[in-house]
């Protein structure tokens, strides 16, 4: 079904310098990937043989030094396998991953001074130590002066709003206050390379905000600093980034500016429809309907909510006449610009929530 | 935002396994110290050994009927004083893995950080191993102030003593070094592994009752764990005459027996380096390094 993805042309765009880089040009890219892969063996009881799970396949990408790269896709995409292999935690089933113009499996140690990492949804870390100690300790690992690092660490987390926070035990934060105190943590040591996987999950919008505002702010105070961020958040992706690389079943679908991602739906109508329940009418019964391209839906409070990427206008017609001949209601209608969303439906085919209900999450 | 390339600059290959190792070190001493109040954490550390020792008095004392007077006393008395050291350092190393990837869920913090990870598994053990020293000395002292343990300080040679002790901690560390190593391969149950280790060894090394107790067919299990030659060490520098009515080792001088203690620590310094270059490798090809098992 992969095979059937439209994805040629812009996969050539992505590939195309891959194949044909030297050493300085490796030199002169944040990451770079060359037909990366990785594959799981999953073993159940001792009886069975070993199963293979293929959580990346063929990732070709290269990011540029100064660029804010994302990576968007559901759970278990892929994502979060990619960062660990680029973060020398994984180490690749095949292929090549250079960051900061480094061999991730052969060079660990000349990669791993250059970057940071700070992963969503976390623990609060060495909950018996203060904000302050855990902060500093790390700071300590990376070789930064103790009165350097105590002043970084008061101005970051003034940035962020944490600076009364400082002599709170981490286990006693919350969950938005200890994901702020990671992402301080990844940005203390200033890294060449830094690696935000899910940085706002399980934060408040207030919170999210925050964190988008000061990554934004981090990224424009020096433009060598490159920033890969994974997200299944479409406005994080959108908003953020200068590139966006949409991944799924552990193949990058496309990769680009959101701008130009967008643009390829421009001549593309779309639609949201609040309906009533859907009586067992299935989505694929209105993609089959002319001029229409993609359907996605998701339950709502008893409804229905339908993301139609239609062709043409005219096609409206035909789907409003095949639900209410199935005495399906339309509650709500309205036209919109498309988004990453509508991006990634008419890659993949359904939504981000309908790729994460189908996905079993282990790949991430 | 101005201080980037301040910042930057600290970050070199010079004197990483010293920080490393001191901000280990710190860390482990803050988990160690950290989890009570000063008070609490004071009577814990002193309640904790006597309530080791007084299990093992107790027992002594019902199979003996009381007969403190025999040498036996004091060869166990004391070998299961030093064999806290065991418990703290050699469990202490490898603990680490579980606890920074289990409990706290740093390891892959830890891991890519330009740190060296074992020299941060042995900082992490040298706060087990100072803590283990204040257990190990209320022991002692316990013994010597309430059960007349003939330990006199005049008599101790204390070259021998500060000697073998430091090469044995050395040796447990990396003893603990190969243990954490393989911890990084065992996602579920790991948490056994350092309690069934040390289990093995304090039934082998002869902490409780000299080698010659054990059946001639296991006596050479003990033979070929360095704790054995180290407890043997640490009895003859600290209460000679006890370690002279138990002829296990009399066939072996003291320079004999750190030849042997400083060659196996030798050895397993050695591959205590080796098997964690292994295990690494291939706890990265699993992706281990950040695989919780919610034991």
């Amino acid at each position: 079904m992969l095979d059937a993805y439209p994805t040629i042309t812009l996969l050539s765009l992505l590939t195309y310098p891959a194949l044909h880089l030297g050493k300085k040009d490796y030199m002169d890219l944040a990451i770079h990937t060359e037909k990366l892969a990785r594959v799981y063996k999953l073993r159940g009881s001792k009886k069975e043989e070993a199963k293979e799970l293929v959580a990346l396949r063929d990732i070709n990408l290269d990011v540029r030094r100064g660029e804010l790269f994302g990576l968007l896709g559901p759970n278990g995409a892929g994502k979060t396998t990619l960062i660990k292999i680029l973060t020398t935690l994984l180490a690749p089933s095949s292929g090549v991953a250079r960051v900061a113009g480094y061999d991730v499996a052969a060079e660990p140690e000349k990669v791993r001074p250059r970057i940071n990492m700070v992963s969503g949804g976390e623990s609060s870390g060495y909950g018996l130590l203060t904000v302050r100690e855990n902060l500093w300790m790390f700071a300590q690992f990376y070789g930064i002066p103790s009165k350097l690092a105590n002043e970084r660490i008061k101005q970051l987390l003034e940035i962020v709003r944490m600076s009364d926070r400082m002599n709170t035990k981490s286990s006693d934060l919350s969950t938005g206050l200890r994901q702020k105190m990671n992402i301080v943590r990844g940005f203390l040591t200033d890294p060449e390379v830094l690696f935000l996987d899910e940085p706002t999950l399980g934060l408040d919008v207030e919170a999210s905000m925050d964190v988008r505002n000061f990554v934004r702010g981090w990224m424009e105070g020096n433009r060598d600093r490159t920033l890969l961020l994974t997200t299944h958040y479409m406005v994080e992706a959108d908003e953020l980034c200068d590139r966006v690389a949409i991944i799924n079943g552990g193949q990058v679908l496309a990769c680009d500016t959101p701008a130009n991602l967008k643009r390829q739906l421009q001549r593309d109508v779309i639609y949201r429809m609040e309906v009533s329940p859907l009586n067992g009418l299935q989505p694929e019964a209105l993609e089959a309907l002319g001029g229409v391209r993609k359907v996605s839906h998701e339950p709502k409070d008893g409804a229905a909510v339908l993301e139609l990427i239609l062709a043409e206008d005219d096609a409206l017609g035909s789907v409003v006449n095949t639900l209410t001949g199935k005495d399906i209601h339309i509650l709500n209608l309205q036209k919109r610009e498309p988004s990453l969303e509508d991006v990634f439906v008419n890659l993949v085919g359904h939504s981000m929530k309908e790729a994460e209900s189908g996905a079993d999450g282990s790949s991430s | 935002m101005q201080a980037t390339q301040d910042i930057r600059k600290p970050v070199k290959e010079r004197g990483v396994s010293g920080r490393t190792f001191r901000a280990a070190a710190w860390l482990g001493w803050q988990i160690e110290s950290n989890w009570a109040d000063p008070l609490i954490f004071f009577i814990y550390s002193v309640i904790k050994p006597l309530s080791g020792a007084a299990i093992l008095v107790v027992m002594y004392s019902v199979i003996t009927n009381g007969n403190f007077d025999d040498p036996m006393f004091a060869y166990i008395y004391l070998g299961n004083a030093f064999y806290i050291y065991v418990a703290a350092v050699l469990t202490g190393v490898s603990w680490t893995v579980i606890d920074d990837r289990e409990i706290y869920r740093m390891l892959k913090y830890i891991y890519i950080a330009p740190v060296h990870v074992p020299v941060y598994l042995l900082g992490r053990g040298f706060a087990k191993f100072a803590f283990g020293s204040l257990a190990v000395f209320i022991t002692i002292a316990a013994g010597v102030y309430f059960l007349d343990v003939p330990l006199d300080l005049s008599l101790v040679n204390w070259p021998l003593f500060a000697v073998s002790l430091t090469l044995g901690i050395v040796m447990l560390a990396m003893m603990g070094l190969v243990l954490g190593s393989v911890m990084l391969l065992i996602v579920n149950n790991a948490n056994f592994m350092g309690e069934a280790v040390a289990g093995a060894l304090y039934l082998f090394s002869g902490a409780v009752f000299p080698l010659s107790i054990l059946p001639a067919w296991l006596q050479p299990v003990g033979y070929i764990i360095p704790i054995s030659y180290w407890l043997e060490l640490l009895r003859r520098s600290v209460v000679g005459q006890v370690a002279e009515s138990f002829p296990t080792f009399s066939q072996f001088s003291d320079m004999q027996l750190l030849g042997i203690l400083a060659g196996l620590t030798a050895l397993f310094t050695v591959l205590g380096f080796v098997v964690f270059r292994y295990c690494d490798h291939q706890a990265r090809e699993k992706g281990y390094l950040d695989r919780y098992s919610n034991f």
